[in-house]
């Protein structure tokens, strides 16, 4: 079992706020005045806090693969997402078909790139994501109203139809104090840079789960951003199995104080597929609470899998409780998973943090036990699978979309080399 | 009725200086119906005699037998040896996230019998037994051992005794860990699976308490790997009294 981790800790002189007299700050004090002055050089690029968000594409250099944010991403099989010759050619193929459920209380729109909301919410913070932001031609805007629970899950289908590498928006605005279960299924063939924004109203609670359930020859690269109003709730669920190559960067923003997050994650990669994940949770603002658990399981020849967890507690806040966990489950042998959660804290004064990592085959122990129990090995191996990729699917709370889920994972670990 | 034989056993795992024998020659015959106590002090092999029977993967078996109404259990892989009616109630229970009690259950009942429980009959029985055990029924839809206490994770393999009816059970330590009530709630366990299914045990600890409510037909002492003496319940009472010392000293190096 190899565990990996790593822990950013840092304390430059900026964060420092003059008057400040809680014992936290004054911790702080102590140990920035014994510091060195932070080389400006050094310091750029190694916190989050500095990553560049920008509109403008020209902001997001060609990519070379040097790049943190890059180093992990077969950029030759992005299928040209990353517009790799120069900024001329924006992305112009037909981006997937999109349908949401219509219901009570939930408005659709196809609207023009003008639309002011659009943007209101995110900010892309990578090459791609700028690309998809400056190509798309209409975008789709879901909103919820305010003072609803909308008791039906809204389910958005994104459904592709072509390898033309395409670019896409999607907004979803949630009204204040409302309640909702969103379901996003990703499906069909595409070549997509898309760009999601989820503006999360005061008080609102959303339980958003995106599955990428994309044929084989799908490329994806995604950005899904969501801004949490004050004293608001969302989880948001991502599960990963179908597509060439996917790489989503799930972003939270706290707007207000008061509001918590739950992202969770689950990839199956397959021989071949290589599926990234890198989160991003921002805690800006005082109160909030996020909690953050990927798992990821691998099989075959060529199966990769990365998984970055960003959490930022900035220093200006208080009372902040944050966790991220990441697991990796390698089924066969050839399959390689990549692990890095940085949890970096900016402030001494926060109610909890933490984080964990690990990338490993079959717990022995686990085995033994079940096996003890009388059940074969065959049998025990799938139980523990099962139970492993169990845990985020029991996080979905939508009972249908939990037992297609279930069928899937079946089906997977059906094929399973023991 | 059932024997179950170990004859001579020598057991070795792996460290980092080389291969080390813990158990050196451990006879001992258990028939059905019968509660043999293993007593001795920490470090002295109890727990390894216990994973050597179940077939743990680190315990190495050098020389020696176990037979089970006279088929060689040492050839059998982990599951087999439970099908054949052997349960080790673990002194460190194994959580298994994601797998439900109840789903767990099932399977191994399954597994153990070749068929599937009629749904109906086994649902009561389980009932019943975790009824028996003091233990909520919302125990049955948490994961295997995940976040249970010490007591639960207890009476948990205990409700697995009672519900697979092994020919044989060791039970490793199972009164460690317990207070006072729960001792008495599983002990009453044990003494249920032995009346309804003649099983023969194999009680491991260190201490007397358990006695009290589990009687032992044989006591054995158990130091540096082997069996030093064995006698009937007083033995037990006089080691209460005297502790292993005077075994460990005649033990010692010559």
């Amino acid at each position: 079992m190899a565990n990996t981790d790593a822990t950013t800790l840092d304390e430059g002189p900026d964060l420092l706020i003059p008057g400040m007299g809680e014992e936290g700050e004054k911790l702080v004090v102590q140990q920035a005045e014994t510091q060195p002055a932070e080389d400006e050089e050094t310091k750029f690029g190694t916190s989050r806090a500095d990553r560049k968000t920008s509109f403008d594409l020209a902001d997001f250099p060609v990519l070379t693969g040097e790049e943190e944010d890059w180093r992990f991403t077969p950029l030759h099989r992005l299928a040209n997402l990353h517009l790799p010759e120069g900024d001329d050619n924006l992305l112009t193929g037909a981006a997937p078909a999109v349908t949401v459920t219509d219901q009570d209380g939930v408005s659709i729109e196809t609207v023009g790139r003008d639309d002011q909301r659009l943007g209101s919410f995110m900010v892309p913070d990578d090459r791609t994501s700028a690309v998809a932001w400056n190509s798309f031609s209409e975008a789709t805007v879901v909103t919820i109203a305010d003072n609803v629970n909308i008791e039906e899950p809204v389910k958005i289908s994104v459904e592709g139809n072509s390898t033309d590498p395409a670019a896409q928006h999607i907004h979803v605005a949630i009204g204040a104090n409302s309640k909702v279960n969103l379901v996003v299924n990703q499906t069909g063939k595409a070549v997509v840079s898309q760009n999601m924004e989820f503006a999360i109203g005061e008080g609102a609670t959303a339980n958003v789960t995106s599955i990428q359930a994309w044929d084989d020859e799908t490329v994806h690269v995604g950005s899904q951003q969501a801004s949490l109003g004050k004293d608001s709730t969302f989880k948001h669920v991502v599960i990963t199995y179908g597509g060439s190559l996917v790489r989503l960067t799930p972003i939270t923003r706290f707007a207000g104080e008061g509001a918590t997050t739950n992202m969770y994650g689950l990839y199956f990669a397959d021989a071949g597929q290589h599926m990234e994940h890198r989160i991003f949770i921002d805690h800006s603002t005082n109160n909030c609470t996020s909690d953050a658990l990927y798992k990821g399981a691998l099989q075959g020849k060529g199966a990769r899998s990365v998984w970055v967890g960003d959490v930022l507690i900035r220093g200006n806040t208080s009372g902040t409780n944050s966790f991220e966990k990441n697991e990796n489950l390698l089924l066969s042998e050839g399959a390689q998973a990549d692990s890095i959660p940085n949890l970096e804290i900016e402030t001494g004064i926060i109610d909890s943090g933490g984080h964990a990592s690990s990338v490993g085959r079959f717990d022995e122990q686990q085995l033994f036990y079940l096996m003890a129990r009388g059940i074969p090995e065959p049998l025990a191996r799938k139980l523990i699978v099962r139970g492993f990729l169990n845990e985020i699917i029991q996080k979905i709370g939508i009972e249908d979309v939990e037992a297609a889920v279930t069928e899937v994972m079946e089906e997977e670990i059906a094929d399973l080399e023991l | 009725m059932s024997t179950l034989e170990i004859k001579d056993l020598h057991v070795s795992i792996e460290t980092d200086q080389g291969d080390k024998e813990i158990l050196k020659g451990v006879s001992l015959t258990i028939k059905s119906g019968e509660t043999h106590a293993l007593m001795g002090p920490n470090g002295s092999g109890k727990s390894t005699l216990a994973q050597a029977i179940a077939g743990h993967p680190s315990y190495t078996v050098t020389s020696g037998e176990i037979l089970l109404d006279g088929e060689d259990v040492l050839e059998m892989e982990v599951d087999e040896r439970a099908q054949a009616g052997l349960f080790l109630a673990m002194q460190y229970p194994v959580e298994v996230p994601g797998v439900s009690m109840s789903n767990f259950l099932r399977t191994a009942k399954t597994a153990l019998d070749g068929e599937a429980p009629a749904i109906r009959t086994w649902t009561k029985d389980v009932r019943t037994a975790m009824d028996n055990l003091e233990m909520e029924t919302a125990f049955a839809t948490r994961n295997v051992n995940e976040g249970f206490s010490g007591g639960e994770k207890k009476r948990a393999e205990i409700l697995q005794l009672e519900l697979f009816k092994p020919k044989f059970a060791i039970l490793d330590e199972t009164d460690s860990g317990l207070d006072i009530d729960a001792l008495r709630v599983v002990s009453a366990g044990v003494n249920r699976a032995q009346e309804n299914n003649d099983m023969g045990s194999m009680l491991i600890t260190h201490y007397t308490r358990i006695l009290r409510y589990i009687k032992p037909d044989f006591v054995h002492v158990f130091v540096d790997g082997k069996i030093v003496d064995s006698g009937d319940e007083e033995l037990a009472d006089r080691l209460e009294d005297e502790g292993y010392v005077n075994y460990e000293k005649t033990e010692a190096p010559a």
